[in-house]
């Protein structure tokens, strides 16, 4: 009865670090970290990500642990679950609440998508203080000032559950992801819809022309080419499958202008979900991507999804994909 | 002072010194919550795993005071005298 619904890589500075989100159904949440590939993991006695007292809150889930930029070592993000992001700058070791966030004044509005309320996805901008999150539900928040305030930045994503489909917040962005050339353009894949923002996040179109269906989790840009991105569609929020049973992982190389389906090495018939986390991209040249299912197989691919093969099957549910170039 | 003996299942043993059973003297006030704040100032990862940080025992852990489940009493608040068993053991959760 324990998951992983968070891993991440962090191998700035010489050193590779392995961070993981466990969640016991018995006995709650935990930041572990190994720095032996995984041979042994320990956490701090009084545990990484903790609420202060005065929050009167409980952490529920760590659903996404961020390295920060290269230049930044140290700083590692975490965001989590009930809907709060936290910062580290001791490697993951120990984090302090955003306060800006947690204070927010939208924060009572959020509530919770089908898997809990969350923030699941933190981008810094690798030229500038701004660091972009989004939660489920509420949508893309983004700060200039490295966290310490927050604005809502959803203009031209559609909340259609909402009794205003164009609310300022309430948004269910399910990942986002930044361009690797152009710091201000952004991609989402929401809760219905997939999304483009040239402008730091300020307003957003569809770029879902294209795909086989605009539902999924999966958002991730290439890392080192600008306008590549891949996304991983799924039927609908009422169907949590690939459309038609055949999965198939979509690439856009000219910012979601077009799309091309991905599919070769894929099974036949396949009604498994990936999940938000599950999916990767290396930074190897050409980027290799990873994705794993809930039906418990990882697929991996070396030239960009051209070409994939099964190389593990069988696992639990599949919650989280890292992939890194270690010791070469 | 008396003592209370804290039975505590293997998962858990494994992080309060390899012992399933400990003596631990009853601290001021007397009360469920005395003791595992007690044991978890020398085991901090035993208490992050039975409460979170709001000291509430979690959802899935079951604690019993002479065989009686803490949840019918008074909660981490149920009074525990000397001589008295404390036992925590996991809930059977799912199928």
């Amino acid at each position: 009865m324990e998951e992983v619904p968070s891993v991440s890589i962090d191998t700035r500075g010489g050193r590779t670090r392995i961070m993981a989100g466990v969640r016991s159904e018995h006995w709650g949440p935990t930041v572990m970290h190994s720095d032996d590939l995984g041979q042994a993991w320990t956490e701090p006695e009084n545990g990484a990500i903790r609420f202060p007292e005065e929050a009167g809150a409980a952490l529920e889930r760590i659903w996404q642990i961020q390295p920060d930029t290269g230049d930044r070592p140290g700083v590692v993000w975490a965001g989590c679950e009930p809907i709060s992001v936290w910062k580290s700058t001791d490697g993951g070791e120990h984090f302090e609440l955003n306060r800006g966030l947690w204070d927010h004044p939208h924060r009572p509005e959020w509530g919770a998508g089908y898997g809990g309320p969350a923030a699941h996805s933190i981008l810094s901008s690798p030229v500038d203080d701004t660091v972009h999150i989004a939660m489920s539900t509420g949508g893309v928040y983004r700060s200039t000032d490295g966290g310490t305030s927050w604005e809502a930045r959803n203009k031209g994503i559609s909340a259609y559950f909402m009794p205003d489909p164009n609310p300022e917040f309430g948004q269910c962005v399910h990942k986002i992801a930044r361009d690797s050339k152009d710091s201000k353009r952004l991609y989402a894949q929401n809760h219905h819809g997939v999304y483009r923002s040239d402008d730091d996040a300020d307003t957003w179109v569809s770029i879902a022309d294209g795909l086989p269906a605009d539902f999924g989790f999966v958002m991730m840009t290439h890392p080192t080419r600008s306008d590549t991105a891949w996304v991983i569609p799924m039927k609908a929020d009422s169907e949590r499958i690939p459309p038609d049973g055949r999965l198939a992982v979509h690439r856009t190389d000219d910012a979601g202008q077009s799309w091309m389906r991905l599919d070769t090495g894929l099974p036949d018939a396949e009604y498994n979900v990936v999940l938000r986390d599950a999916a990767a991209v290396d930074t190897s040249e050409p980027a290799g991507v990873y994705f794993g299912t809930r039906g418990g197989s990882v697929y991996a691919s070396a030239d960009e999804g051209e070409v994939f093969t099964e190389v593990v099957s069988h696992l639990p549910d599949v919650l989280c994909v890292r992939a890194a170039a270690v010791g070469v | 002072m008396g003592t209370v003996s804290v039975m505590l299942p293997p998962v858990l043993a494994a992080l309060a010194g390899d012992s399933r059973v400990h003596q631990v003297s009853l601290p001021d006030g007397g009360t469920v919550a005395a003791l595992l704040d007690a044991l978890a100032a020398d085991y901090p990862v035993f208490g992050r795993r039975v409460r979170d940080e709001t000291g509430a025992v979690r959802r899935y852990v079951n604690i019993f005071v002479d065989g009686e489940d803490i949840r019918g009493l008074d909660g981490a608040s149920t009074a525990v005298r000397p001589g008295q068993e404390l036992l925590i053991i996991q809930s059977v959760a799912g199928g």
